[in-house]
């Protein structure tokens, strides 16, 4: 093991084009298990950097993909307010995927291969740093982690180090104590002699001291940036149609390849016959790849068009007998069968109760349904491979497509590009569509862009799990629940399970059913079904004791005192308990996911037999907050998507393949039927937590909650439109 | 078959098929790539642009439909500033998230208010169906209501 040196650790280099750049190295010697799953070699290098040029621009490098969550503009903040920038003069990059940093003469300095985790660290420094080395080692954007992780740990620790080098580059240079300068509005200031000089001018002498990698973090009361709204870098390109989309990738020489997967998964081509369409214009190759063809040309439409004219049929791989029918039998099955793991076993669930409640609640299996259609461009000569592709693990892509192909992950380069919405689909999670892509260019000399049809794009996703979730609860003679037992499909999340509520006797089990539907990770992950299961039973078992669904939790969450603050205010914005116009009802939820603690209402009513929300009162416990504007922005957003998947929500299968084919049968809200969206935010002081997925969770038991209370029809199986409120 | 139309200004002579969805033409033939890919079948509005002032989904718009035309994409929409006043408004409102679908929003609700400056909710409703994954629609609806706002107010001044 080599000696572990600070310089090392932070490290500061020279010029690169006209500015400094500093950096973060970290010692990943704990990740051994998330390296199992990310197998590049040579990807030990963890950086996050910030480059100041001689005309005083700071430019933040920003590991994170950014898919409308705003991560652009708000780790730059994180940095901006530990360095004492001018928030105007500020600038963001996407950090390359690693092999690119590694390519790059400067980095070569930062690798520290073979080395443990540095001792002179304190604990909770060890911590941040395990914590920022993983998320950095896989360059993954999900788990509402950037600003968590990336930010909290990583990019205030940067900005505060580099403050202090530039500090130490003036104080030498004036000849002045270091503790009579300050940083200011990105210039460093020595008040006693009136001498000033931007970071720019002392970047360079900055660059030759020792960075500390333990500096002094600001006060939270000092906060000048963080905590105010800034907008977002991204957006000024996206309304001139300027960003550059995955989908947008242009190589010299590209062509467009169009794929027609098989469509029972699992399946694999059974017959092509490629006469069918030859001599077509403007139509170049026709590949086989094991699960999958693609017709490749100079433009979507031809090959599209000729894909649909050729000749080719695939075999169902032993299960063109599934339906969702007979997935949810199976569940139900498990359900029944006495099998289960233990999640929670807590005092004794076969004690007398007052009254006893049981009840089954079911979800189907959901899209992604990102606007821009999967799609990934590859060009692979000559043992080396080239891939433009928006993902939110670049690289984890590059890993998957050195397996693919049988190269060295050196020989794999990846250039991320924005992505047109991902909400899990474009993780690490599922790369079919790194997989496809390479295995279709490895077959051409050229490059290739292959482009999935909205019609490909529902039929092979990387589903929402469906599942089953049997509940049984006793109150005592005062309706308070003195156990609850949960039986649940599929152990994705075990802690998503858990209740908030104080109930003494509780037994929580899980079976695991595998079905030939392949898994993805969905916005909230398991929050999204056990969420809606839990909130809608908690409701059940205040209306089975007659009281107010929102008095019966309150005295349930004297260990949760975040949830029991954001469960009185969102009642408060709602003016809970007011007399209501008529035909209108009222419903609660409360959830916590990703260290956010969300509180919603919604209010209903029946508009020609179907549900309609006309508002949604939401409060928020993220502990603080960064960018407060983009917050809102992404507590509506998860409002949204989760509203959609309550009303309409639906991918079933028949025949073994997915039966929904593009937005008209896989139906969205729209503008009209969007409701009110109040929210607010409550900045409890406890940990950072997530943005962009707490507030789906919520979404759909607040309005099956007020749906009963408006009709009495308890809502137990997902989606309200296959419901009759007639 | 060759299709004479003009696009953002400029005259263009293509060879492609008659029945080729506009949207294709623009991002395959001429690298115009702001107008995106959605659906395919006219159900997100991604893809939509102005073909003389009337916003069409171009990815069920043949492009002989279009010859003689004169096609605003969003590349070409912004004055001489660089922005539109609806461009405004979106950067103002901080609308986009991911963005993909803004193209196609920003070309409906400029096509919108050129036809109806001053639109109710429900002349919204109507004629904004476009698509949004990530839930832009509050900040699309309040943009849009300050747009109208804004030009009542000259329209007065």
């Amino acid at each position: 093991m080599a000696k572990f040196s600070r310089r090392k650790f932070l490290v500061g280099t020279g010029l690169v084009g006209g500015g400094i750049v500093l950096g973060i190295s970290f010692m990943p010697g704990r990740l051994a298990t998330i390296r199992k799953h990310y197998t590049v070699k040579g990807a030990e290098v963890l950086t996050t950097w910030v480059r100041i040029a001689e005309d005083n621009l700071v430019t933040v490098l920003v590991p994170h993909s950014e898919m409308g969550q705003g991560v652009h503009t708000t780790l730059p903040m994180m940095l901006a307010e530990e360095m004492e920038a001018d928030w105007d003069l500020v600038r963001m990059e996407q950090a390359p995927a690693h092999q690119l940093f590694a390519n790059d003469a400067v980095s070569k300095g930062f690798l520290l291969q073979g080395e443990r985790l540095p001792a002179i660290l304190n604990p909770p420094a060890d911590w941040a740093s395990y914590k920022l080395a993983q998320l950095l080692d896989v360059q993954t954007t999900g788990g509402s982690s950037s600003i968590r992780f990336t930010g909290e740990f990583g990019m205030r620790t940067t900005g505060a180090a580099v403050k202090e080098m530039l500090i130490r580059a003036a104080a030498d240079k004036w000849d002045v104590p270091r503790s009579e300068c300050v940083a200011r509005l990105s210039h460093i200031v020595h008040e006693k002699s009136g001498a000033k000089a931007s970071f720019g001018a002392l970047a360079e002498a900055a660059a030759a001291y020792e960075p500390n990698p333990t500096p002094t973090l600001k006060d939270k009361s000092d906060f000048t940036i963080i905590g105010t709204s800034k907008q977002r870098f991204d957006i000024p390109p996206k309304v001139r149609g300027a960003s550059v989309y995955g989908i947008d990738a242009d190589v010299p020489n590209m062509r467009i390849a169009v794929l027609k997967a098989a469509p029972v998964f699992g399946g694999t081509v059974a017959k092509m016959d490629k006469s069918s369409i030859a001599g077509r214009r403007g139509i170049e190759d026709v590949v086989q790849i094991p699960d999958a063809v693609a017709v490749i040309g100079d433009n979507y439409w031809r090959a599209h068009a000729a894909l649909a004219d050729l000749s080719v049929s695939f075999d169902a791989a032993g299960h063109g007998d599934v339906s969702s029918q007979t997935i949810f039998s199976r569940f139900r099955a498990a359900l029944d069968a006495d099998d289960a793991k233990t999640n929670i076993a807590q005092g004794d669930v076969s004690i007398d109760g007052a009254q006893t409640l049981e009840a089954d609640y079911q979800v189907p299996y959901l899209n992604h349904a990102a606007m821009e259609p999967m799609n990934c461009t590859a060009h692979v000569k000559d043992g080396k491979c080239e891939i433009w592709v928006g993902a939110q693990d670049p690289l984890a892509c590059r890993g998957h497509a050195a397996k693919v192909l049988g190269l060295s992950a050196e020989d794999v380069t990846v250039h991320p590009l924005m992505l047109g919405g991902s909400f899990g689909r474009r993780s690490g999670v599922l790369m079919d569509y790194i997989e496809r892509a390479v295995l279709i260019a490895a077959q051409v000399d050229y490059p290739v862009k292959v482009i999935w049809s909205r019609e490909e794009d529902m039929q092979q996703g990387a589903y929402r799990p469906a599942s089953i979730s049997r509940f049984k609860a006793k109150l005592d003679d005062k309706g308070a629940p003195i156990s609850w037992e949960n039986h649940y499909i599929r152990d994705e999340e075990r802690a998503a399970v858990h209740i908030p509520y104080a109930i003494e006797n509780q037994s929580i089990r899980v079976s695991e059913v595998d079905t030939h539907v392949p898994y993805g990770v969905w916005r909230s992950v398991a929050s999204s079904q056990h969420g809606f299961y839990i909130e809608s039973f908690m409701d059940e078992l205040a209306h089975a004791a007659g009281q107010d669904p929102v008095a019966y939790r309150r005295p349930l969450l004297g260990d949760n005192p975040r949830h029991l603050t954001v469960l009185d205010r969102v009642a408060d914005m709602a003016k809970w308990g007011r007399k209501l116009k008529k035909g209108r009802a009222l419903g609660v939820a409360l959830r916590e996911s990703f260290g956010t603690v969300v509180g919603q209402i919604a209010e209903v009513s029946i508009e020609d037999g179907s549900p309609r929300v006309h508002q949604i009162w939401c409060a928020a416990d993220p502990g603080d907050v960064v960018n407060p504007d983009g917050f809102i922005a992404q507590m509506e957003s998860g409002i949204i998507y989760g509203l959609t998947a309550a009303l309409y929500g639906e991918i079933t299968l028949e025949n073994g393949q997915v039966q929904q084919e593009n937005f008209p049968d896989y139906e969205m809200l729209h503008l009209a039927t969007t409701p009110d969206i109040h929210v607010d935010i409550i900045r409890s002081g406890a940990k950072l937590g997530g943005a962009g997925e707490p507030s789906t969770p919520p979404a759909a038991p607040a309005v099956t909650n007020a749906l009963f209370a408006l009709t009495g029809q308890r809502i137990r199986v997902l989606p309200l439109k296959n419901h009759d409120f007639a | 078959m060759t299709i004479k139309l003009t696009i953002n200004g400029v005259r263009h002579q293509l060879d492609v098929e008659p029945d080729m969805p506009l949207l294709w033409a623009l991002r395959d033939e001429l690298k115009l790539t702001g107008t995106k890919f959605g659906c395919g079948v006219a159900a997100c509005g991604a893809c939509t642009v102005h073909v003389d002032g009337q916003p069409v989904r171009s990815c069920s718009y043949p492009i002989d439909a279009a010859a003689n035309t004169s096609v605003t994409t969003i590349e070409g929409l912004g004055d001489a500033d660089g922005n539109n006043a609806v461009q405004r408004a979106w950067i103002e409102h901080q609308v986009p998230q991911c963005g993909y679908c803004q193209s196609g929003m920003i070309m409906a609700v400029t096509a919108l208010l050129d036809d109806n400056p001053t639109p109710s909710d429900d002349d919204i409703d109507a004629a904004i169906t476009n698509i949004c994954r990530c839930g832009t629609y509050p900040r699309v609806r309040k943009a849009i209501h300050e747009l109208a706002a804004a030009h009542k107010k000259n329209r007065k001044g």
